[in-house]
């Protein structure tokens, strides 16, 4: 049996590609502050790389009490064994009580195998973080089995149509993984320093360790769309391959990125990689612009969990105003260049 | 050559998902069907079979009634499907899934482990990796591509920016993703066996170097707090403004509002 109490402090870990730091490690350490608080916890970041040791001041700025540095040449690209036994190691000498990882591919792959390695439960990505009671409420009769300071873990499950608060009562850490671009990351302190503690558990390759043959880097240029915060998608109403350009200027003012629906794929207007929905890829970004899209059951399967949605349709009857917070009806061939103009103004006029 | 391939039952969300009237999830109304990314992970094993004559064996664990996607997968060309199922190993989580799945698995000869990436019920990722770090074999997740070369297999694997071709020696696992081919269609002759075949069903009692503790809804550590079926989000406002100026700023106060911008 674990003794629970021997494992203090939230822990996150801080991801890396290419010695450069991942957002979703800053992200991690803007919640991991949260939890902190009412647990009266330090923040520590693990950085797990080869020839990493710069990073530590950003980290620190961005929150990080203390970094626990695995530096090693084996770590140099990710592979799942090194990396399971450097995180595992750690977890198993500086026992977390909350252990956090980005629900990135890299994170996905690591957390479960890490979790397995220090026998411990695990939430897959988690979009909110709380410290509270497990159970939620205290059961008549059983009150002092009520269990304080738990990490309750939101996620949803059934590609979003449910979701679950999960608790990890009598294993530590507490292990999740979080999707990137939901937790907020702090203002960047500068000139914070953290305490800075090296360590090396040893690394003996054995026939867990995948040998990679090849390194094919920037297979696209397009970036990931489930990793954008404002996506401008556009369906057939869109037109033509050539007026796409409307949408790509209005991406460009608001910091976003562009989409598309299958039709426009079929079209051969956009690559399948832009595709929102069923056989495409689900997204959830902050604001979801639908811009001449109709809104098929298939198409909004894969993009209603966004948190605001923007329809742009002429057709008043689109069903993708079904699921819209804000329908405009109207011609966007008029309405998307005119509003790129006015939020670039916009934000002219607050800079 | 001998590939397991695990495979999940999972309730059908295509063409959309039913819901009651009051919004919560009616699971009842929606098919059940062989899980996505397994079933592209089984048609990579057959096509190690066609290939190099390899044995393919699919395993899964669930209610009774899961045996139908174990049937399913013989009469596309699978060679023996087990069913795991035991009333104490329902309610877990992944970490007593993957406890059971490699308890069930101890009991055979493999070279290869393929098991879907991600679940459409769970999407959680993690029983695949899971079940590898049990057995105490290399796992590489989210393969678009399988070849085998002698005991070794390379894979192509995706991250964010980049590919790894990847090469690790076997047994080893792979968790497929459903871009990796289009499966293939059961054959005639193929569901005229199936429905033949014998399945194996297995219990606690076979499964290999598993402690109680680890099983079923008490052996595992995640635990519920809640679980709601989500409320699906309305229809918000609709405008129909007069001009293309009107409309953009009724777009931009939102957003302003909304301190998108």
């Amino acid at each position: 049996m674990q003794n629970l109490e021997e494992y203090k402090g939230v822990f996150v870990f801080a991801q890396q590609v290419d010695n450069v730091v991942s957002g979703i490690a800053y992200e991690l350490l803007g919640k991991a502050k949260d939890l902190a608080k009412p647990l009266n916890a330090q923040v520590t970041a693990v950085l797990i790389g080869s020839d990493v040791k710069g990073l530590c001041d950003k980290l620190a700025e961005y929150g990080a009490d203390r970094v626990i540095v695995v530096d090693d040449p084996e770590l140099k690209e990710y592979r799942t064994e090194p990396y399971a036994h450097a995180l595992s190691s750690v977890i198993n000498e500086y026992k977390p009580e909350i252990m956090l990882v980005g629900a990135t591919a890299i994170g996905r792959d690591l957390g479960p195998t890490v979790s397995a390695r220090v026998a411990t439960g695990l939430t897959a990505d988690c979009t909110v973080l709380d410290i509270g009671d497990f159970p939620l409420q205290p059961v008549p009769g059983k009150e002092s089995e009520q269990k304080h300071n738990q990490l309750l873990m939101t996620r949803p499950a059934f590609g979003g149509n449910t979701i679950a608060t999960i608790a990890c009562p009598n294993n530590r850490p507490q292990m999740a993984t979080v999707r990137p671009g939901v937790m907020q990351k702090i203002d960047p302190i500068k000139g914070a320093k953290a305490e800075i503690i090296e360590y090396n558990p040893g690394f003996t390759p054995n026939d867990k360790y995948v040998e990679i043959k090849e390194v094919v880097k920037a297979v696209s240029d397009i970036k990931d769309i489930m990793d954008a915060k404002i996506l401008v998608s556009g369906g057939r109403g869109v037109g033509s391959p050539e007026n796409f350009k409307i949408l790509e200027d209005l991406a460009a003012a608001i910091g976003g990125q562009v989409s598309c629906s299958r039709a426009v794929v079929d079209s051969g207007w956009k690559p399948k990689e832009m595709q929102v929905g069923q056989t495409g890829k689900t997204v959830r970004p902050n604001v979801y612009f639908a811009i001449g899209i109709s809104g098929a059951i298939q198409h909004v399967a894969g993009m209603e969990e966004s948190d605001i949605i923007i329809a742009i349709n002429k057709d008043e009857d689109a069903p993708i105003f079904d699921v819209a917070d804000y329908g405009v009806v109207g011609d966007l061939n008029k309405i998307v260049p005119e509003l790129t103009k006015q939020i670039e103004a916009f934000k002219a006029a607050k800079a | 050559m001998k590939v397991i391939v695990c495979i999940k039952q999972v309730p059908d969300t295509k063409g959309g998902v039913k819901f009651n009237p009051d919004g919560t999830l009616d699971r009842g109304a929606m098919l059940a069907i062989m899980n996505p990314d397994d079933k592209a992970g089984l048609e990579a094993a057959l096509r190690l079979k066609d290939q190099y004559g390899a044995e393919v064996t699919v395993l899964t664990m669930g209610l009774p009634k899961a045996s139908d996607v174990l049937r399913e997968a013989l009469a596309m060309g699978a060679d023996k499907g087990i069913l795991v199922t035991d009333r104490v190993l329902g309610g877990a989580d992944t970490w007593a899934t993957s406890s059971t799945i490699a308890g069930a698995i101890r009991n055979l000869e493999y070279d290869l482990i393929i098991t879907g990436r991600q679940a459409i019920d769970g999407d959680t990722a993690q029983v695949g990796p899971q079940i590898a770090e049990h057995l105490n074999i290399p796992v590489i997740s989210y393969a678009q591509e399988i070849k085998i070369d002698g005991d070794k297999v390379i894979v192509k694997r995706q991250y964010d920016d980049r590919y790894h071709m990847l090469e690790a020696k076997m047994p080893c696992l792979i968790t497929a993703l459903s871009e990796l081919n289009d499966p293939r269609y059961m054959t005639p002759g193929g569901i005229f066996d199936a429905v033949q075949a014998d399945i194996t069903t297995w219990g606690r009692a076979d499964l290999k170097d598993v402690d109680d503790a680890n099983l079923g809804l008490a052996g595992s550590p995640t635990k519920i707090a809640k679980a709601s079926d989500k409320v699906r989000k309305g229809a918000g406002e609709k405008v129909v403004p007069d001009t293309p100026e009107d409309a953009v700023k009724y777009i931009v106060g939102k957003l302003d509002e909304k301190h998108v911008i």
